[in-house]
């Protein structure tokens, strides 16, 4: 038999498991958005980086800058963008050393491309940072006068 | 990566009949012997070794300030006896008492004594200045011939000229870079416009050598990168990684390789149209454009030529090339390849028959998949006086000599 005295309880407890799983929910949410995001990067990277930059972003020594840990990555994340859509072919040192090649324009890639690709290059080869959301590729993108 | 010559069956041999300790860790053809003589040089390019036996080093990048290192050979060791050259570079040549050495913008000259010592060598000469350096491919290569002209690599600033020729009219950046220019050896302050272009179409050279025997220039050009990234319809990762060929071209003046517009098939001996110019993999390049004398797998890097012309190895040796193919990065995700010193055979002055891997396993590793980890990396060749044969690496700065003992 359930009474009113039982069902109160019920209802609240209900809505409190309800309440929290919605929370867990979420929490499970953000994780996987940005896992989807640095899965898709990954291909991004595989198809347009791989190849210079190397599997594990440690570069070509003299020739192509690596990805490990440099404020270049870690950093600014306007600038970050900017080298992806210009390109980047100026003579500075990176974790002292210098690097000769030039890196070619990637404009003709999608926002969404480049967030990607950010973001899995910030979340990997030992790098923790922030992911780079389309909204942040887009405003950019609109400011970039080359 | 190991080299992927044609002799496997030589290099399986090797292994076994060579230990690493009569080897300095490289896999060697029967008979040959390596000593790493001097290590930790710095970033060790090219090299001269004078009829003394002494060594003169150049350095990628000066270390301590000094870009050029001096070494005395004393049995199987070598030992820097002095520094100088506050400039990074690649090129160095002795020639008619000079020792000429070059920064990535410029040619300088030192007078030798009698003994090939540099008499002077806070105050070099400048043979050339200003020559185009836009950091891509901005390293000089030098060599002279035997009536006072020096021939230098200016390479192009782009791997395939895309960004410049983004309608594709014609590459603008070939007059004045990719290509070889030629200037008097004995004329000062000249500018690259002072000088002849001698030939032009070649995206980069690192490694050349005046052939003797034809009194002519060869040249190892780096092919194109990238097949597959920029045209992922037309090549798989796995043509990008093979396809392009590393080439030696016999040149004269007036010649044109074809840079950017074609690229070579090494497999079918073919020039190819290149895919940003009307290519679609299938097509090749108009017949006008220079033949290479020989061909090598994509992205072997080759960043040493050494015509052979001394006594003490067999007699094949003689009038051959020694290439010392630095390593490939472009090949990723693939297995890197190259890393290696080969033996091309001429006869007559071309090239005959196919070449082979003459040292091996400098990249320390038969399964290499980042440039980075290769523990060497052959840059450099000189032959000394008694016919040795002189690498340099210019991942730790290391100079092997490899002697024939048998």
């Amino acid at each position: 038999m359930i009474n009113k005295s039982t069902i109160l309880p019920m209802i609240a407890f209900m809505l409190i498991a309800a309440g929290s799983q919605a929370q867990v929910k979420h929490h499970k949410k953000a994780p996987s958005r940005m896992a989807l995001s640095i899965a898709n990067g990954k291909k991004v990277y595989v198809q347009n980086c791989l190849t210079c930059h190397q599997a594990d972003g440690t570069g070509v020594a003299t020739m192509n800058p690596p990805l490990i840990k440099t404020t270049y990555v870690l950093g600014d994340k306007p600038t970050l963008i900017k080298i992806v859509l210009n390109g980047f072919n100026e003579d500075v040192q990176i974790n002292g050393q210098s690097f000769s090649n030039t890196m070619t324009p990637h404009a003709s890639m999608t926002d969404q491309e480049i967030a990607d690709v950010l973001t899995y290059v910030r979340h990997s080869f030992g790098n923790k940072a922030s992911a780079v959301t389309t909204a942040q590729v887009k405003a950019v993108r609109a400011s970039n006068k080359k | 990566m190991l080299c992927l010559a044609v002799p496997t069956l030589v290099l399986s041999l090797a292994f076994k009949d060579h230990k690493s300790d009569e080897a300095a860790g490289l896999t060697l053809q029967p008979g040959f012997e390596a000593n790493i003589i001097a290590d930790n040089l710095g970033n060790a390019r090219h090299i001269v070794v004078t009829p003394q036996n002494d060594i003169y080093v150049k350095l990628a990048s000066a270390k301590g300030g000094k870009g050029i290192l001096f070494l005395h050979q004393n049995g199987d060791k070598a030992e820097v006896a002095s520094g100088f050259g506050s400039y990074g570079g690649t090129g160095i040549y002795l020639k008619n008492g000079y020792l000429y050495a070059t920064s990535n913008d410029n040619i300088y000259r030192y007078k030798v004594n009698d003994k090939n010592e540099v008499i002077d060598p806070n105050q070099p000469e400048t043979v050339v200045s200003h020559l185009m350096n836009h950091r891509t491919h901005n390293s000089k290569s030098i060599v002279l011939d035997n009536e006072g002209n020096i021939y230098v690599n200016v390479g192009a600033y782009s791997n395939i000229c895309s960004e410049y020729d983004p309608q594709k009219k014609g590459c603008p950046i070939l007059d004045s870079a990719g290509g070889i220019w030629e200037f008097k050896a004995d004329k000062l302050n000249q500018r690259e416009s002072d000088g002849v272009h001698y030939a032009s179409g070649l995206r980069n050279v690192v490694g050349l050598d005046w052939n003797q025997q034809d009194n002519q220039l060869f040249v190892m050009q780096h092919g194109r990168d990238a097949l597959h990234d920029l045209f992922p319809n037309l090549y798989t990762v796995h043509q990008s990684a093979i396809l392009p060929a590393e080439c030696m071209y016999a040149l004269k003046q007036g010649d044109n390789a074809g840079w950017p517009y074609l690229y070579y098939d090494w497999q079918t001996h073919k020039k190819m149209q290149g895919p940003e110019y009307g290519g679609d993999g299938e097509k090749e390049a108009d017949s006008k454009y220079l033949e290479p004398v020989a061909a090598y797998p994509g992205h072997y890097a080759p960043d040493g030529l050494l015509f052979y012309t001394g006594n003490q190895f067999p007699e094949k040796y003689k009038n051959g090339a020694f290439i010392a193919f630095h390593g490939s990065w472009n090949r990723a995700p693939e297995p890197q390849a190259g890393y290696c010193v080969v033996f091309q055979p001429f006869k007559d002055g071309k090239p005959s028959g196919q070449w082979e891997v003459f040292a091996d396993g400098f990249s320390g590793s038969k399964d290499l998949k980042q440039p980075n980890d290769a523990v060497h990396r052959p840059c450099g060749l000189a032959q000394g006086p008694d016919g040795s044969l002189y690498v340099t690496d210019d991942v730790k700065g290391a100079i092997y000599k490899i002697t024939y003992k048998k």
